[in-house]
């Protein structure tokens, strides 16, 4: 059987085509680089996507800081995800990279900050 | 009046780098003028990743993007004013600007790099029935109010339009616990990138309408609904397909305009179709002295090309300023056959560097070959799984290729299916 994806790992996004016999993946074709490769697998897989949002945060200069996951989570977690960093609120001063919620559902992923807020 | 070697007007991703350039090359004094409350341009609000990939190697998001400029800028001596609107540059390289702490101000420049970036179009350009409720609004002002401001501005959205910016927010609102109904754009393709259609919408399982437009606006103070329809090959609403879809929100993400007032004011001359200054190689405009560069000279898609380009300005502009930019005989570039236009629009034959031409297609290709010419010669040919308009490609001319033309040669580049 084959499967065509379009890779989504950066913004060329590569048409891939993936053979499937017996569910397992037998070929990778059409990716530019290696990460198209890993994604495809994954995608027939376990489909991961990367999460951005934003947390609410206290004696901000603006409401909310922006986060990401720190490493692609179940695309099926991802609901999940949001319903726990919207219940968050974090303390300014914020610099980038800091932890805002650590192991989000144990799925071993941190949520961490993606800009600066000094704080009021 | 104040004294610089270079002005740079915008301090968003392209001025920044464009100024980060310029002085690596060694020029002393060097201001850069932002009317935000700090540097960074748009990028600040685009809080997704995906930035950077081809220049730092890893995925950012927009803040960390423009954070790492943000922090070059910061260890060098380039001056910065940030609330600083730029209200115009002379022809003489003057640029005026006003801010509340120090008033009108002028700065007199050897060179300037014009890095005002784009804006989106707004609703007044399109023409859709109805009186104007709240709920109506660019993808980048709920972008901003979403991700800057915390603030959700509906529960039911409509987006026409499937430029990234729309793309992106369907994805923003529905993880927000919007329900997104439907995305619907004018033409027979999307105007965004691949990968968004697939991240952002079919992983929700929104709907993308192809060929069909918003033809009408319903509700008096807030918006209630839109009637929808399919449109002809013409883009003409098609009678009897109309649609009734129930929203309090409609996003529009139908294009980006470069920014151009101050250029048209200083007489720059503007390419028709990017609606951007003619810039060449160096992304010199036809005044000497002045560069563009980002997406006041093109509108791109990703911001890695967007560093490049204005490093590219930024070399030009410190050049200028050393008296090291060469004169020479400058040829048209021409974009034909399904090539919508070409930037730089003007090239260096006695350049000694290979240099590459960027340009968009005006519609979708699959297995087509980008070709390009030059009196009758084909430079080269090559085939592209795909070609689309959302997607900026380029084509790299030699200073092989360079040594063999003449002044009245012309370099085109078209697409053969
Ligand atoms: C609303 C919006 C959302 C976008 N979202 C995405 C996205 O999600 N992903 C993506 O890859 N690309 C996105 N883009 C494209 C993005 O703009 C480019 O990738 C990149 O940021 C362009 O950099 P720039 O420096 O040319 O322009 P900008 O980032 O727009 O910076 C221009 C700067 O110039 C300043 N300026 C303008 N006029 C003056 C003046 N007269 N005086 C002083 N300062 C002035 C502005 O305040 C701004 O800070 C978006 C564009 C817009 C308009
Ligand atoms: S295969 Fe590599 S180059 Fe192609 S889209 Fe994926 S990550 Fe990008």
């Amino acid at each position: 059987m084959k499967k065509n994806l379009i890779c989504v790992s950066c913004p060329l996004g590569c048409p891939i085509e993936v053979e499937i016999e017996n569910g397992e993946v037998i070929s990778v074709t059409g990716n530019t680089c290696k990460r198209g490769d890993a994604y495809a697998r994954a995608e027939i897989t376990n489909p991961v996507r990367s999460l951005t949002t934003s947390v609410k945060v206290e004696n901000g200069v603006h409401p909310v800081v922006p986060v990401k996951s720190s490493g692609p989570v179940p695309k099926d977690k991802m609901f999940e995800c949001m319903s726990v960093i919207n219940s968050a609120t974090i303390k300014a001063p914020v610099k980038i990279g800091d932890v805002v919620i650590e192991n989000i559902l144990g799925l071993g992923v941190d949520i961490v900050a993606t800009n600066f807020d000094a704080g009021i | 009046m104040l004294n610089y070697d270079l002005v740079v007007v915008g301090g968003g991703p392209a001025g920044m780098a464009a100024a980060l350039k310029a002085k690596e090359e060694g020029v002393e004094k060097i201001v850069i003028l932002e009317r935000a409350e700090t540097l960074g341009g748009i990028l600040e609000q685009c809080i997704h990743t995906g930035f950077g990939l081809h220049y730092f190697g890893e995925e950012l998001s927009g803040p960390e993007y423009a954070g790492r400029f943000i922090e070059l800028v910061e260890k060098t001596d380039i001056d910065v004013f940030t609330d600083t609107m730029v209200l115009n540059v002379s022809d003489d390289n003057v640029v005026t600007a006003v801010n509340n702490n120090d008033g009108l101000m002028q700065f007199k420049a050897i060179a300037v790099v014009l890095a005002m970036g784009c804006r989106e179009r707004p609703r007044g350009a399109l023409s859709i029935a109805g009186s104007r409720p709240a709920g109506i609004m660019t993808a980048g002002t709920a972008q901003k109010y979403v991700n800057i401001d915390g603030y959700m501005p509906g529960k039911k959205v409509v987006i026409l339009g499937s430029g990234d910016i729309g793309l992106i927010m369907a994805r923003r609102m529905t993880l927000e616990g919007a329900e997104v109904k439907v995305v619907c754009e004018l033409m027979p393709y999307s105007g965004g990138l691949t990968r968004n259609i697939v991240q952002c919408l079919d992983d929700f399982g929104i709907p993308l309408r192809l060929s069909c437009t918003v033809v009408k606006t319903h509700g008096k103070d807030r918006l209630e609904g839109v009637t929808i329809a399919r449109v002809d090959e013409k883009l003409q609403p098609i009678p009897g397909t109309e649609e009734y879809i129930e929203c309090d929100t409609l996003l529009l993400s139908v294009g980006l305009i470069p920014e151009n007032e101050l250029s048209k004011d200083v007489g720059v001359e503007l390419d028709r179709v990017t609606s951007g200054p003619v810039v060449d190689e160096y992304r010199e405009t036809l005044k000497p002295g002045i560069f563009a560069c980002g997406n006041v000279l093109q509108v791109h898609d990703l911001v890695d090309y967007v560093t490049e380009e204005s490093q590219i300005a930024g070399k030009g502009a410190a050049d200028y300023i050393f008296g090291k930019k060469k004169g020479g005989t400058f040829i048209n570039t021409k974009g034909v056959d399904g090539v919508r236009y070409i930037v730089p629009q003007r090239v260096n034959i006695e350049g000694d560097e290979n240099l590459k031409l960027y340009f968009r297609v005006g519609q979708v290709y699959m297995g087509a070959k980008v070709v390009v010419e030059c009196d009758g010669e084909v430079l080269s040919s090559r085939k592209k799984v795909k070609l689309a308009p959302g997607e900026m490609e380029n084509v790299v001319i030699t200073a092989e290729m360079l040594k063999k033309m003449n002044e009245n040669s012309e370099i085109t580049v078209r697409i053969e299916e």
